[in-house]
This record gives structure tokens, C-alpha cells and sequence, in this order.
């Protein structure tokens, strides 16, 4: 299996990051990864793009992709935006997006390929509840990851959360752990469009 | 203990730098190298490693500063990318000329102007009749393994020439993959202390430098093209030795895959040679005869080993990352030189270069040509030619 998962977020979201501790969750399951930013100068606020592979055999393919398993969307105003063009849902992948479950997701928005099965979580609720903001920013990215996890499983919860810790260190690791637990609980599936 | 974590090739280069235990680093910020030097300052400053770091105006005075500590009997790491190396090009070549072992990372990015941050393998080969010894990673890993060995082929001394490993930037230096981080006690019995030829502490009198007659230069500059040559035992016992004691063996110069048997051969160097291998096998799923030949090092040239594995080939398919202006690609350039040593009857050597300024290949686009050019050669093509594939999506 090779999965190609692609992070919409806005610079200083956690895009990356997240991308790298999916790697870190996939390492702990003896499975393969690679987490990467756009190749760019980024900035932040502004839209930016992580990608990342996970496999159980080592990933010899490189560089980004124009065609994605899963997108995970921070801001679902990205969307709007037209922003979900610019990649290919494969047949049967999914968007994974922090909205509220009233979130209304016309196909004309998407790059799809076949069908593609749509879920959402409030992240911003959740990262806020926690307090994980930096300068007023909800920091979504743990919570994403978690919302990732339960919608394909391509790692467990509990890897996820042990990759958390490595990267953030016990104090930021545990209120971040909590995040992905959360959004975890709290996904819900909308439907296809 | 030695431990697997999702690391950066950025980082993966500053993890094995801390296990070499430099005293001086020495560096200038740059785009997409900065991550490694940052790293390696994190790392001073949190006491976990011991190194002075001098802070410098421009990548000149950095090498400049890594060379006159190395000559006082130092062991000195520095990291640069594109205009950085071209801006540092005096004194890459005072470093070996001068005979005095050291380490440098190239995060590779393509040479200005227009201006852009993308890699390909320009700025490397830019540097290829420095008298470096010059090495190619794939991925993130072998960009851990490359550094280290690095500091032992440098040392060793029947080398005693400097060391550059290129990575490409971005699409390694920027990439979180899995590495394998060595137990530091084993790492520092295997490298042992420092060695170098000659030390300049002021104990002796001792001149560097000065004019010297046109004969006794030219020993001198032919001493580095003995120490290449010697260099390739080095390099070869030098991987077997980190196989077995670390558990990853590349195949010295060159790397190879699904070689044994095959009737056509690609050759490539660096990170590309991923997606060039997943194309290969898909092609030899389809029934096509189809090997790898991984350029891991550039300088010396491993004309032996690609005689070794290229003789009896039907075609050989040479992919460059680089363009020599007005001619071909410089692997190709090389590797036929190299082939010619052998033989005269040379099967069709095929020059595609591609990747130029960042563009991405990836396994589909090596396919379709591969495709192409073994079609070509199996319908009669007898004699190779050069061809600069532009990719577009």
C-alpha cells in the first residue's frame, strides 16, 4: 500500500509539521514515510501545501504529487478559494475538513476522479478549547492529524499520539496529544460528493 | 543505541556532523542548506555538542575560516548551496590542494540567474576539477551514512583530499524520511581522532603556500590524482566496513539494482534514481531487461566499476541533472570517456538530460522514456545521442 496525502493549510497552521509526525507515527508502525512542504518560499498566512507518503515498503518515488488518496483542508475557507483544484481526489479518497458539520461541499469545487467521501471536524473549536494558539492562531494541525488517523487509518491513534510527544516534547506534546484525541472522538462523515 | 526517526535531509547531514564531533563549524545562511547549520548551533548551544561555531560575513571567508583551523589540526564541517559554493569556488580548490581533509555538505540548488531555489545538480558539478572527492546521496539515510564516511575517507591517509556530499535541496534537504541515528560510542571508535598530513601550530616552521617552481606544482598536483585513484579502496573498504558494522552496505563507488542479468542499463545519480528505479521495475514486470547503475560518486569517476557492470550491455541510457553548456551532461560526458577505456565498440549510449532548475521527474516520466529509448535501440538505433527531455504538466 502507498498512500499520497496532501495538507491545505495557511503558513504558520502546522501544515508541515504535521506532515513530519505522520512520518514519525508511520516509523513506529515499520512502515515507510515522507513529509514535505511545497518546494517554495511560503509565508505566513497565506495558502500553503504539505505533502505526505506513507507505505509499508520503502517509497523510492519522490518530490510532489498532482494527485492525492486524502486531503486534509485547515481552513475550509480554502475551499472557496478554489484552492481544491489544483490536486486530484483519487477514486474512492476523501477531503478531511475543519468546518463545522453544516459545511456544505460543492462537487464543482473538487478535482475528483470518482467518488469522494467528505468529513469534518470543528478543529478550531477543539485547538481553542486547549489553548493552543500562537498570536490568536488556532494551531490545527495535531487535531487534523487526529481526524486524519480515524478517517484512514494509514497509522493507529495511539502512534499518532506517540509522535506527537517525540516532536513536541512532554508539556506541548500532551495539550497537542489531547487535540488528536479529540478530533479522533469528534469526526464526523458527511457524505460523497 | 542506535534509534529510527523521521528526520529531514537537513537534518539527517547535522545529526551525523554531532556524531563527528568537529571543533570548528563554519558557515553562511543560505537557501535550502540553512537547516543544517541551524541545527548543528541548536546543538552547541544545548551542550550537546562541543564545537566552535564561527559566524562569518559571506561563504568565502566561511571556507576560508574551515581551512585555517583544519591546517592548525582541526576537524571542520561546513554546509553551503549554489551561489554560496560558486561564492567559496578559491578556496574549495585551496582545500585540496593544499592536501587538508575536511567535510562539506552541498544542498544542491540551481544557479542563479533567474533567481530560484530549486534543485538541480549545476552547483555541483560546477566543482568537479577542485580535487574534492565528490559523493551523490539518494535519500536521507545515505546522506546520514555519506557524511560519516566522508570524515573517514578524508582522514584516511592515502586520501587526504576534502570531501563534498551533495544532496539535492527540497526534495531531500526539506523532506522528513526515516533515518537510522547511530549509537555515538560505536561511531567514535570506528572514526577515531583526527589525521591529516601536516599541521600548522607554529611548533615547526612550516610553509603553506609560497611560490613554488612549475615541476615541483606539478608533483604536487599529480600526488592528488595518485590519492584519487587510492581513494577507491578507500572508499570500497570504508562501506564494507560501516555494512558491517552498521548494517548498510551500498556498494562502494556505484550502487546497483537488478544489474545481473539485464541487457539495457540506466544510469543516474541522486535522489532522482528513486523514481528511476520504480520505473525500471514496472518496465521489468512488463518483460523488459532493465538495471539501475547508481552514480554514488563523481569524483574519482568509477569508470572501473560501470566497465564492470556495462560491458555486454545492448544500451546504456545516461540520465544528467546538469547540462555542460554547448555540450552534453557531465555524467555522460565522463561515463563514455570511462567506457572507451575498456573498448572501442561502445553499444548506443543515450544522453537524456532532464530535471534541469527543479523541474520535477518522477517514475512516469522515466518510464515513457525508457520505453521510448529501448524501442529505439531494439529497432536498430546504433550509436547514442543527446537529448534534453523539458517536462511539462
Amino acid at each position: 500500500m502507498l498512500y499520497e496525502i496532501l495538507f491545505y493549510g495557511r503558513g504558520g497552521q502546522g501544515a508541515v509539521t504535521a506532515s513530519h509526525i505522520l512520518v514519525q507515527a508511520a516509523i513506529y508502525e515499520n512502515k515507510y514515510g515522507q513529509g514535505f512542504p511545497f518546494f517554495g518560499a511560503e509565508r505566513r498566512g497565506a495558502p500553503v501545501t504539505a505533502y505526505a507518503r506513507v507505505s509499508d515498503k520503502p517509497i523510492l518515488r519522490r518530490g510532489v504529487f498532482s494527485r492525492a488518496d486524502f486531503i486534509v483542508v485547515f481552513d475550509h475557507r480554502l475551499i472557496q478559494l478554489g484552492f481544491l483544484k489544483k490536486i486530484q481526489v483519487k477514486s474512492n479518497g476523501a477531503l478531511v475538513l475543519n468546518a463545522s458539520s453544516n459545511v456544505d461541499i460543492k462537487r464543482d469545487l473538487v478535482n475528483a476522479e470518482g467518488r469522494v467521501h467528505v468529513y469534518v471536524v470543528d478543529a478550531t473549536r477543539i485547538a481553542k478549547d486547549l489553548g493552543l494558539t500562537v498570536a490568536g492562531w488556532p494551531l490545527v494541525n495535531t487535531a487534523m492529524l487526529g481526524a486524519l488517523v480515524k478517517a484512514l487509518p494509514v497509522v493507529s491513534l495511539e502512534s499518532t499520539e506517540k509522535a506527537i510527544l517525540e516532536y513536541f516534547g512532554p508539556r506541548a506534546g500532551k495539550v497537542n496529544s489531547e487535540a488528536a484525541i479529540r478530533a479522533y472522538k469528534e469526526l464526523e462523515y458527511v457524505g460523497e460528493v | 543505541m542506535p534509534r529510527v526517526i523521521a528526520l529531514t535531509g537537513n537534518h539527517a547531514v547535522a545529526y551525523a556532523v554531532k556524531l563527528a564531533k568537529p571543533d570548528v563549524i563554519a558557515a553562511y545562511p543560505i537557501t535550502p542548506q540553512s537547516p543544517i547549520v541551524e541545527k548543528l548551533s541548536e546543538m552547541i548551544e544545548s551542550g550537546e555538542l562541543k564545537s566552535s561555531m564561527i559566524r562569518v560575513e559571506s561563504e568565502h571567508s566561511a571556507l576560508a575560516a574551515c581551512f585555517g583551523a583544519a591546517v592548525a589540526g582541526a576537524r571542520v564541517f561546513t554546509a553551503t548551496s549554489s551561489q554560496g559554493l560558486l561564492y567559496m569556488h578559491e578556496v574549495v580548490h585551496w582545500a585540496s590542494r593544499a592536501r587538508i581533509p575536511m567535510v562539506m555538505a552541498l544542498v544542491s540548488r540551481t544557479i542563479n540567474t533567474p533567481w530560484n531555489i530549486w534543485p538541480d545538480h549545476s552547483d555541483f558539478v560546477d566543482q568537479r576539477d577542485a580535487g574534492w572527492i565528490m559523493a551523490y546521496a539518494m535519500d536521507n539515510q545515505e546522506a546520514f551514512d555519506l557524511t560519516l564516511q566522508a570524515f573517514k575517507i578524508s582522514e584516511d591517509p592515502s586520501v587526504y583530499l576534502p570531501v563534498m556530499i551533495g544532496i539535492e535541496g527540497f526534495i531531500l534537504s526539506h523532506t522528513a524520511m526515516p533515518v537510522e541515528i547511530l549509537d555515538e560510542k560505536q561511531v567514535e571508535e570506528w572514526l577515531g581522532e583526527r589525521k591529516q598530513p601536516y599541521i600548522v601550530d607554529g611548533s615547526e616552521p612550516l610553509g603553506l603556500g609560497g611560490l613554488t617552481p612549475p615541476e615541483d606544482t606539478e608533483d604536487m598536483f599529480y600526488g592528488i590524482q595518485v590519492a584519487m585513484e587510492k581513494s577507491k579502496d578507500t572508499i570500497r573498504r570504508v562501506d564494507r566496513e560501516y555494512g558491517k558494522l552498521f548494517g548498510r552496505e551500498y556498494g562502494g563507488l556505484v550502487s546497483c539494482y537488478n544489474c545481473s542479468d539485464a541487457k539495457y542499463f540506466a544510469v543516474a545519480m541522486g535522489s532522482w534514481s528513486g523514481d528511476l528505479i520504480e520505473a525500471t521495475s514496472k518496465l521489468r514486470d512488463e518483460g523488459y531487461s532493465l538495471g539501475v547503475v547508481r552514480v554514488r560518486f563523481y569524483r574519482p569517476f568509477p569508470h572501473e566499476d560501470l566497465w564492470g557492470t556495462l560491458r555486454g550491455a545492448k544500451g546504456v541510457f545516461v540520465f544528467d541533472r546538469a547540462i555542460s553548456f554547448g555540450a552534453w551532461g557531465p555524467i555522460y560526458t565522463d561515463l563514455v570517456a570511462g567506457l572507451l577505456q575498456y573498448t572501442s565498440k561502445l553499444p548506443p549510449v543515450v544522453n537524456v538530460v532532464a530535471g534541469i532548475a527543479g523541474v520535477h521527474v518522477g517514475a512516469e516520466d522515466f518510464y515513457e522514456v525508457l520505453k521510448s529509448l529501448i524501442g529505439q535501440v531494439e529497432s536498430g538505433l546504433e550509436h547514442g545521442y543527446f537529448k534534453w527531455v523539458r517536462v511539462r504538466r
